[in-house]
């Protein structure tokens, strides 16, 4: 291994000239210079005196946890300076066990430096690799295993052992079929359907045209979200069906997604990103432009919800709305759309 | 013999009668480690690691990993009577009723933090010092490996307590999932069974986090270990050390005492931080319910580089034949990091490809001389920085009263020419430390006295490298470009050449051409010209006589008369 | 207090006038003055104010002199400078120029910023009452829509957290608009000054009126951010409540500094 100078190389290249690293002039190892404590007794019984300092004062710490831990009630606030008004006991705990650690780890490094001994030792490195008898050995060996095993030999159990061994884990891989359902329509259908009234999220009331002025934000939901939450104990409903509701003027509107889904200028939007899927509702009301806080796609509620800047490919889905008979904003029907994040299906 | 004394020799013969321990104990009690501050990081993982192990045990006594709706009834005010899942108002327990609760969870998370740093600064040690090369490619994959789980497992970790900065994160991982083409909304619906939030996720992402990953951590960890322990530490070069040993300190009773004291200080740190610095005030975000979010919604830091490339990317997105490509969903958040795990995973294969090397290396490289790998990975850590800013983007845009949409061209901008100038700035910067390394090695060190010759002339003394700086600045090994064999045979007939060679011989020209090596021949013969001058300047030249009187180095002299004579030395 | 050498009046003047009695009648008329004054003033003194002419008056002085140049002689507005004031009510007036952001230095930025208020509370009334007489608008809270007796925190932290942490943070440490604009800091915002923002909507802000935000949930939501700004961090500094960049960066920089430190203290020679 000493003397490789020849690094395999392929066909049609010529072996690289390669210098080594190993220099037969090299010096060994530097003189060793004692320490203090290797020569003055002193200075060894003072390094001693230190360690055990640390070590002292880390017991001391320790016992000063389990007061902390008895005697200070969680409801206690401590006020320091810098930091200002912390919880006692998970400062009084935490810097009592912190440092009765911490010190037990300087104490034993501070003995290693001080007084073990700091004189280098040298061990040689051995073969990493078996010798080539132990090679040519084991390979033979292993020909062997296989000749006397007969796998070589014997097509039919070769081949059907490893068909038996291919399906094998293929049971594996149906098992874990009810992890979930298909998705079906679910990533299409929306809580809201023609009629629904919306409510404001989270007082639940319902909402008249009225109440959403220009530049005002409203979060609504479906009034149905309560009732099937409360039966199927999940916020999947929830997930899809947060709105939003802004008010423009006629001669704002550059555009809608489709003829009379506004209600006299109130324009209701989803409220799921189309990007990843983070509840968007930074309204900026000056310029009609929501914002999602998560990675910044903007969306213009005037120009029918499209993206004006940032990663979401696709405008945000408009909910078309109306009112019922006692005067509330509805919807007119379900999003026609699927809403959130996009999906390979999706169309 | 004292009690002690006979209670531990009784010990250890029971155990040696039944599995032959003292055996063990003779060939490694004494095993050298090498001492070197920058192999300490690896170990910083490992014991961050073992504090993750500990606190996470003690708050998996209290967490209830349930998405079950409750009405909260404990002692945090401000959210009594708010419904949340049980993981949320268990974890609310455990911050406010369980005596050292609150500490035990910042510890844990404190410690996830810093076990991926950990990994992170030792992946750039290893790289730099090319400690990945053979035997040691095996050991570099188990890091990486290592390194993604631990990525993992801190996401799954920070994402079990429900709460709404982890549940928008949870949100997003859905989103990116269900981008995934062909596969995508089965696999979302599979992984969360059912649309989103559903309530079998935090369960599983339970057991993933306290069984799956940390078993997986764990059997990576120990392989990792007996690599580095039966291959031995690599070194750094220097006087005494060669490809063949390995010089240092004891493992009984020096490395115990300081590897193990480190261990306690790790474990010291991490509790301190815990105590004196919140982390995750998951009270303040409130329970996860996904109508809400907040302003600076970002993943821990470790995500933070694949949530900027989210921020980054154009939005692109194909719509085709009744199907949608997201690309700008599935490029930053599958592709990007795809690739760069690959790449990085098989770095080591790709450079021994590169330089043609088979052999074992046990001493390290100085970064500078390995131009082209330092420069190929400050431009990794430049591309991976740029992501990182991306990702917190906002909170720079509001404490440096910038544009967010600036802020993001910006980055867009330096993320494709960023790198390629670090890359260059790095290469150059490499190559003028071996240029410099190269000039100390002909010329000497400059003494900074200067000798005013008879003749007016003015000549600074050079003093020649001591003799173990000698071999520092000549370790390491001095690659040639491989070269193509175009010679045509007997016939005329020229070697046919595969492509896959020509990019071979290209890379290896790219990585090699550049050098300010010394070869170990042209020291030599540089050296022997110096002694020859020396001798020369001892028969004549009465200046360069004063010069060695003065001086009392020949090689000075030398060096003097060759300035008078009008050469340079390393004319040879 | 000596009694000075002063004409005894005439009998006739001495029983229908007691040495004392204009002592007394200055002292009545103060304290009637100063009782009506603490009873209409302190609460709702713009209103009092507002209907003042006077006030109108040295509203309208301070507006022309402080404000006209960019909302234009008759707050109408100047296209490209300011917008036009006509019904925006004196909250609007109050919250502006009250939180130190009008008048604006310059108008050429993406939002104005907050800077020391630059009229006392009077004048700025004054403006209020001047603003608010050119149209109806939305007025200043009175002390009962101010006092938080009664508020739920745990309503208010639900309100914040649907209606406001979007953009102020979950604990109203501000956040980022787009194209240099941002929601600010709350942590010193007075409950006045955050139910004027809330009603009025100013800059981005939307407009919360009291039938998307009643006045009973408006206490909530101060009650609750004040209330949550002045609780402690119980898990020691708070890093500025802005999430995992800051602690990312702490962990960087210290976490990781010390514990390297540690590792080059162990493997420096020692003496």
């Amino acid at each position: 291994m000493s003397d490789e100078h020849a690094a395999q190389a392929g066909p049609g290249q010529e072996v690289a000239p390669v210098a080594h690293a190993e220099n037969p002039l090299a010096p060994g190892l530097p003189p060793h210079r004692p320490r203090r404590a290797d020569v003055d007794p002193r200075a060894a019984k003072r390094a001693e005196r230190q360690v055990a300092l640390l070590f002292t004062l880390s017991a001391l710490c320790t016992i000063g946890f389990i007061v902390g831990y008895v005697e200070i009630p969680n409801s206690e606030v401590l006020n320091l300076p810098l930091m200002g008004a912390v919880s006692a006991s998970n400062f009084t705990l935490g810097v009592t066990l912190g440092l009765a650690i911490f010190l037990i780890g300087a104490g034993a490094i501070h003995w290693a430096k001080k007084l073990m001994p700091d004189v280098e030792g040298v061990d040689e490195r051995h073969e990493l690799r078996s010798s080539d008898e132990t090679r040519e050995a084991v390979y033979a060996q292993v020909a062997e295993g296989i000749a006397d095993s007969g796998f070589g030999q014997r097509k039919l159990i070769r081949r059907t052992l490893l068909g038996a061994m291919a399906l094998l884990p293929l049971s594996a891989l149906v098992l874990l079929r009810d992890l979930g359902p298909l998705p079906g329509t679910e990533l299409r259908t929306t809580l809201w359907a023609k009629g629904v009234r919306i409510v404001q999220d989270p007082s639940l009331q319902p909402i008249r045209p009225e109440d959403v002025v220009f530049g005002g934000l409203v979060s609504g939901l479906p009034a149905t979200l309560m009732a099937v939450e409360d039966s199927a104990g999940t916020l999947n409903a929830r997930a899809k069906s947060p709105v939003i509701l802004i008010r423009l003027r006629p001669e704002e509107i550059v555009a809608e997604q489709g003829k009379n889904w506004d209600y006299e200028g109130i324009l209701c939007y989803s409220k799921i990103c189309t990007h990843v899927g983070c509840p968007t509702a930074l309204y900026e009301h000056q310029t009609h432009h929501l914002l999602c806080p998560c990675h910044q796609s903007t969306f213009d509620l005037a120009d029918a919800g499209k993206v004006v800047f940032g990663p979401a490919a696709r405008a945000m889905p408009q909910l078309a709305i109306t009112v019922d008979a006692d005067g509330y904003l509805v919807a007119q029907h379900d999003f026609t759309q699927p809403i959130g994040p996009s999906f390979w299906e999706r169309g | 013999m004292s009690t002690i004394e006979r209670a531990g020799q009784g010990t250890g013969n029971y155990l040696d009668d039944r599995i032959g321990v003292n055996r063990w104990l003779k060939k490694n009690l004494g095993k050298i480690f090498p001492d070197h501050w920058s192999f300490m990081l690896g170990e910083i993982a490992l014991y961050s690691f073992i504090v993750l192990l500990l606190t996470g045990t003690y708050l998996s006594l209290f967490f209830k990993p349930s998405m079950t709706e409750i009405v909260y009834n404990g002692s945090y005010v401000n959210l009594q009577g708010i419904r949340m899942s049980e993981a949320y108002a268990s974890t609310l327990g455990i911050s406010f009723d369980v005596r050292g609760g609150l500490l035990m969870r910042q510890v844990h998370h404190w410690a996830a933090l810093l076990f991926v740093a950990a990994m992170t600064v030792h992946l750039c040690r290893v790289f730099f010092t090319g400690a990945f090369r053979k035997p040691r490619e095996l050991n570099w994959l188990m890091g990486v490996g290592l390194l993604t789980l631990g990525i993992f497992e801190g996401f799954a970790g920070y994402s079990l307590p429900d709460d709404l900065l982890s549940g928008t994160g949870l949100r997003i991982a859905e989103g990116i999932v269900q981008a995934i083409p062909i596969v995508g909304t089965y696999l979302a619906f599979f992984i969360f069974g059912g649309p989103f939030p559903g309530s079998d996720f935090i369960p599983r992402l339970y057991i993933v986090h306290v069984l799956l990953i940390p078993g997986a951590i764990l059997g990576l960890i120990t392989a990792h270990l007996m690599l580095v322990w039966f291959q031995k530490h690599t070194q750094f070069p220097g006087p005494g050390r060669t490809e063949k040993n390995v010089v240092g300190y004891p493992l009984m009773p020096v490395y115990m005492a300081k590897a193990g004291g480190f261990f306690f200080v790790v474990f010291g740190v991490c509790v301190l931080l815990g105590a004196a610095v919140t982390i995750n005030p998951v009270w303040l975000f409130g329970p996860y319910t996904p109508t809400q979010i907040t302003a600076g919604s970002q993943p821990d830091w470790y995500i933070g580089w694949l949530d900027g490339a989210l921020r980054l990317m154009p939005n692109w997105e194909i719509n085709a034949f009744g199907h949608t490509l997201s690309l700008n969903v599935f490029i930053p958040s599958v592709v990007i990091p795809g690739i760069c795990f690959t790449l990085l995973g098989l770095y080591p294969f790709l450079e021994q490809w590169i330089t043609g090397d088979r052999r074992e290396h046990h001493l390290l490289d100085r970064p500078r001389n390995a131009a082209v790998r330092t420069a190929a990975g400050a431009m990794a850590i430049t591309f991976y920085l740029v992501l990182w800013i991306g990702g917190g983007n906002d909170v720079i845009a509001t404490h440096f009263a910038l544009s967010i949409n600036t802020v993001i061209w910006t980055l867009r901008v330096l993320l494709l020419v960023l790198p390629p100038i670090v890359f260059v700035i790095t290469k150059r910067f490499c190559l003028s430390l071996q240029r410099r390394d190269r000039d100390k090695l002909l010329h000497g060190i400059e003494t900074g006295t200067i000798l005013r010759m008879p003749s007016g002339e003015f000549l600074e003394l050079h003093a020649p490298v001591s003799e173990s700086e000698k071999v520092l600045l000549m370790a390491g090994d001095r690659y040639e470009p491989l070269e193509l064999d175009t010679t045509p045979d007997d016939n005329g007939v020229s070697p046919r050449v595969s492509s896959v060679d020509r990019i071979r011989a290209k890379l290896s020209q790219a990585y090699f051409a550049d050098q300010f090596r010394l070869s170990p021949e042209e020291l030599a013969a540089a050296e022997e010209h110096h002694a020859h001058a020396a001798l020369d300047a001892g028969q004549g030249g009465e200046t360069a006589g004063a010069v060695a009187a003065v001086t009392g180095d020949g090689e000075a002299a030398a060096l003097t008369a060759a300035a008078q004579a009008g050469s340079s030395p390393d004319q040879a | 207090m000596r009694t000075s050498s002063v004409t005894r009046p005439s009998r006739a003047t001495q029983a229908r006038r007691h040495p004392w009695a204009f002592v007394v009648l200055i002292g009545l008329a103060l304290v009637m003055v100063g009782g009506l004054y603490t009873v209409l003033g302190s609460a709702s003194a713009a209103q009092a104010d507002a209907t003042n002419p006077d006030t109108i008056q040295q509203g309208h002085a301070l507006f022309l002199e402080g404000c006209s140049s960019c909302h234009g002689l008759n707050a109408q507005g100047v296209n490209g400078r300011g917008p036009s004031l006509i019904g925006v009510g004196a909250a609007d007036v109050d919250f502006q120029v009250g939180t130190g952001r009008m008048p604006a230095a310059t108008y050429n930025v993406p939002q104005v910023e907050r800077r020391t208020v630059q009229y006392s509370q009077a004048e700025i009334d004054a403006m209020a009452a001047y603003v608010a007489s050119l149209a109806p608008g939305p007025s200043v809270p009175s002390f009962s829509d101010l006092d938080l007796t009664g508020a739920n925190l745990q309503a208010g932290g639900e309100l914040f957290r649907t209606n406001c942490a979007q953009c102020h943070n979950f604990a109203g440490e501000g956040g980022a608009l787009t194209l240099g604009k941002y929601a600010p800091s709350l942590t010193g915002s007075t409950p006045r000054h955050i139910w004027e923002a809330m009603l009025v909507g100013p800059q981005s802000m939307p407009k919360f009126p009291n039938t998307t935000i009643t006045p009973l949930q408006k206490r909530d939501i101060i009650f609750y951010l004040t209330t949550v700004r002045a609780q402690p961090n119980p898990g020691g500094l708070s890093l500025g409540r802005v999430g995992p960049v800051s602690e990312g960066l702490f962990l960087w920089v210290v976490g990781l500094g010390v514990v390297i430190a540690v590792a080059v203290w162990i493997g420096a020679k020692s003496s």
